[in-house]
């Protein structure tokens, strides 16, 4: 094992790089439920996960998938379920229960087109505010956007770093198009990638307050079995985690799981430019579009229009502040995405909303450079 | 011998204003709970090895009062999450309490598959033939013609036997008991606990509030005596007739089976993938 991930060259597909990033980050157990785009994920957990003492489980549905990947995180073993948008959708309860308890875990959505069956397994980008309000009630989450094979080792890595970190589920959507192109990558040595360890409690077993609130808002976490024997529930909980309705405690815990993502802005919103410092029109996008994207800003550059790009690589939280500065500084800016028009939306909210327009293929069809091209053309 | 079986083990039980509980007067969770509390005794199993996972419902409030590590999870779900945990770290000894309509129903897809699977759980389930904390709404358990605040006119299903539904799946160690008959569920539950593999313990209970009012079966103590009257051992349901057997169940242990459990299976693929 520790040679594959070592440096090298390889040829991988996006789901492929998902498996790499996950095991480089620390993940040793996965649950999951069969279903394309997603299950070349499942398959390589299935083989590489036994052979370093980690644990692979296919179970009865995705309901279950994200069950066990709560209960092995609350063990102390990083965990991964991976899925598409029917499964997805069924994970969508116990993914609300990983954020109550504030149970750090990875999802990946290898998005296809929706709604219900939908577009077996045509590339899509329907999920996101899914992604983002899918499971009922208020609570802050992480949502992370793949674009290249690349980005899924990375992102991945990250997934887990920010979940560890700041103890919330986090989605990586992917596409279709990104899980199945194949493309070379060089994997970083082991020991040059970070690994975060989520805090674990410092004081004795019966000093430990499960749900103490501190300068982060993040609790320490202690590990099933560790002697700090507590009670975990999806109820909302006061600070020693058990049930309440008093209101002065409802509120401080809803507030308290908003603030320590507010807190963490700085890190957990990332994105990229390009060509952004004189641009005078520019792409916003995310996921696999953001690679026709480029390819039309260039070809927007070597014809002398000033465009640029903004890849928003943290789609939830909204990275305001990135995309405000791209909208100040712009005459237009485009959001092209494989969906009636998601993200665009929150763009829209940001600032200056008659500068943005949206392009959009809801045809189960990647949108191409030359689309996005012909669109700049227009601006 | 009485005192013995009703002491209440006070050092498993949180004492930090998590009493009262929610249950009703004369609930039989209750008595699941001392019951299940001295078996773990009579185990000598260490707190901090424990684990007590639930689903959503009367029953689901159970963990909160016990001393283990503990989880509240989401409505039928409690196996999953089990799943999980006795996968991540083997060590535990992983116990799941849940109702007929949490097991059974909503969570009647993962239930199959645990035992099939024969990973080394134990799922308590307290069968009440009704959905309780909800307002008497019929479960898989309720009997045909029964009424429930959702079969006014009277209940048009049948009902299935959990027992037998997991000794069909698979499981390892199937028993069942009532909460009448507490020294046999002591022992059943003490069983199904040191078992090595899946273990299914269905105990037949009193819902008095929300089952017990609607089909006029009395007060808990007659229903508890309702128990003592229907509960036979599989012995003596062997030489009964169908007529004779009517609305009776087997009590006792009535599955016990030894088959490689899911781990060590899963400790045979590591060895397997390791030497590659």
């Amino acid at each position: 094992m520790e040679n594959e991930l070592t440096h090298e060259k390889r040829v991988l597909q996006g789901n492929e790089a998902i498996v790499e990033g996950a095991l480089a980050a620390g993940c040793r157990f996965y649950a999951g439920y069969p279903i394309t785009p997603a299950s070349e994920i499942a398959e390589l957990m299935s083989i590489k996960l036994p052979a370093i003492g980690g644990t692979f489980i296919q179970m009865e549905d995705e309901i279950a998938s994200m069950g066990a990947i709560i209960g092995a995180s609350l063990a102390g073993v990083k965990s991964l379920t991976a899925t598409s948008g029917p499964g997805f959708s069924l994970m969508q309860e116990n993914l609300g229960f990983a954020c109550i308890a504030e149970v750090p875990c990875v999802l990946v959505n290898v998005m296809r087109g929706g709604p219900s069956t939908g577009l077996p397994t045509s590339p899509a980008q329907g999920d996101v505010m899914q992604a983002r309000w899918g499971t009922h009630g208020d609570h802050p989450i992480i949502v992370l956007a793949a674009s290249s094979v690349k980005d899924c080792f990375e992102i991945t890595v990250q997934a887990f770093n920010l979940s560890e970190k700041y103890r919330i589920p986090v989605i990586v959507l992917s596409d279709e198009v990104v899980a199945h192109t194949r493309e070379t990558i060089v994997l970083p040595k082991l020991e040059k990638i970070e690994v975060v360890e989520r805090i674990r409690p410092s004081v004795p077993p019966e000093w430990y307050i499960p749900y103490e609130d501190n300068s982060r808002g993040v609790p320490a976490m202690a590990n099933m079995g560790s002697g700090y024997r507590h009670h975990v529930t999806g109820l909302v909980h006061d600070p020693k985690g058990f049930p309440t309705q008093r209101p002065d405690e409802v509120d401080a815990f809803i507030r308290r799981q908003y603030r320590k993502i507010t807190n963490g802005f700085y890190e957990i919103q990332m994105s990229k430019t390009l060509m952004m410092e004189d641009a005078e029109i520019a792409v916003i996008a995310y996921g696999s579009v953001s690679r026709s994207a480029l390819h039309a800003i260039k070809s927007a550059r070597s014809n002398g229009i000033k465009a640029g790009l903004l890849q928003l690589i943290t789609l939830f939280p909204f990275h305001k502040k990135a995309v405000d500065a791209v909208l100040r500084q712009c005459r237009s800016v485009l959001v092209p995405e494989m969906n009636m028009g998601q993200l665009v939306r929150e763009v829209k909210r940001v600032n200056l909303s008659s500068k943005v327009f949206k392009y959009n293929r809801v045809d189960g069809q990647f949108i191409t450079p030359d689309e996005i091209y012909d669109q700049l053309l227009r601006m | 011998m009485t005192e013995k079986i009703s002491r209440v083990r006070h050092e498993y039980l949180r004492h930090d204003k998590k009493f009262p509980h929610v249950w009703c007067p004369g609930c039989g969770n209750g008595i699941v709970l001392g019951s299940l509390i001295r078996a773990i005794d009579k185990l000598s199993l260490e707190k901090d090895e424990l684990v007590l996972a639930s689903g959503i419902g009367c029953a689901g409030r159970m963990p909160a009062y016990v001393d283990f590590n503990t989880l509240h999870t989401t409505h039928g779900r409690a196996l999953t999450f089990a799943t999980g945990i006795k996968l991540a770290k083997p060590e535990l000894t992983v116990l799941c309490v849940m109702g007929d309509g949490d097991a059974t129903a909503i969570g009647g897809n993962h239930f199959i598959h645990a035992a099939r699977r024969n990973l080394n759980l134990t799922a308590i389930i307290i069968n009440n033939q009704i959905y309780g904390m909800t307002g008497g709404q019929y479960s898989p358990t309720t009997p045909y013609g029964a009424n429930a605040s959702t079969a006014v006119y009277g209940h048009i299903e049948h009902a299935f036997s959990i027992a037998e539904l997991a000794i069909t799946a698979g499981a390892a160690f199937v028993a069942r008991g009532t909460v009448y008959h507490v020294r046999m569920l002591d022992t059943l539950l003490a069983k199904g606990i040191a078992k090595r593999g899946f273990s299914v313990i269905e105990i037949m209970s009193n819902c008095h509030t929300q089952y017990g009012r609607r089909n006029n079966m009395g007060d808990p103590v007659t229903m508890m005596q309702w128990f003592k009257d229907h509960g036979v051992s599989e012995q003596k349901a062997k030489k009964m007739s169908d007529e004779e057997m009517g609305e009776k169940f087997t009590i006792g242990v009535l599955a016990d089976k030894d088959m490689p459990n899911y781990m060590e299976e899963y400790r045979r693929i590591q060895e397997q993938a390791q030497l590659k």
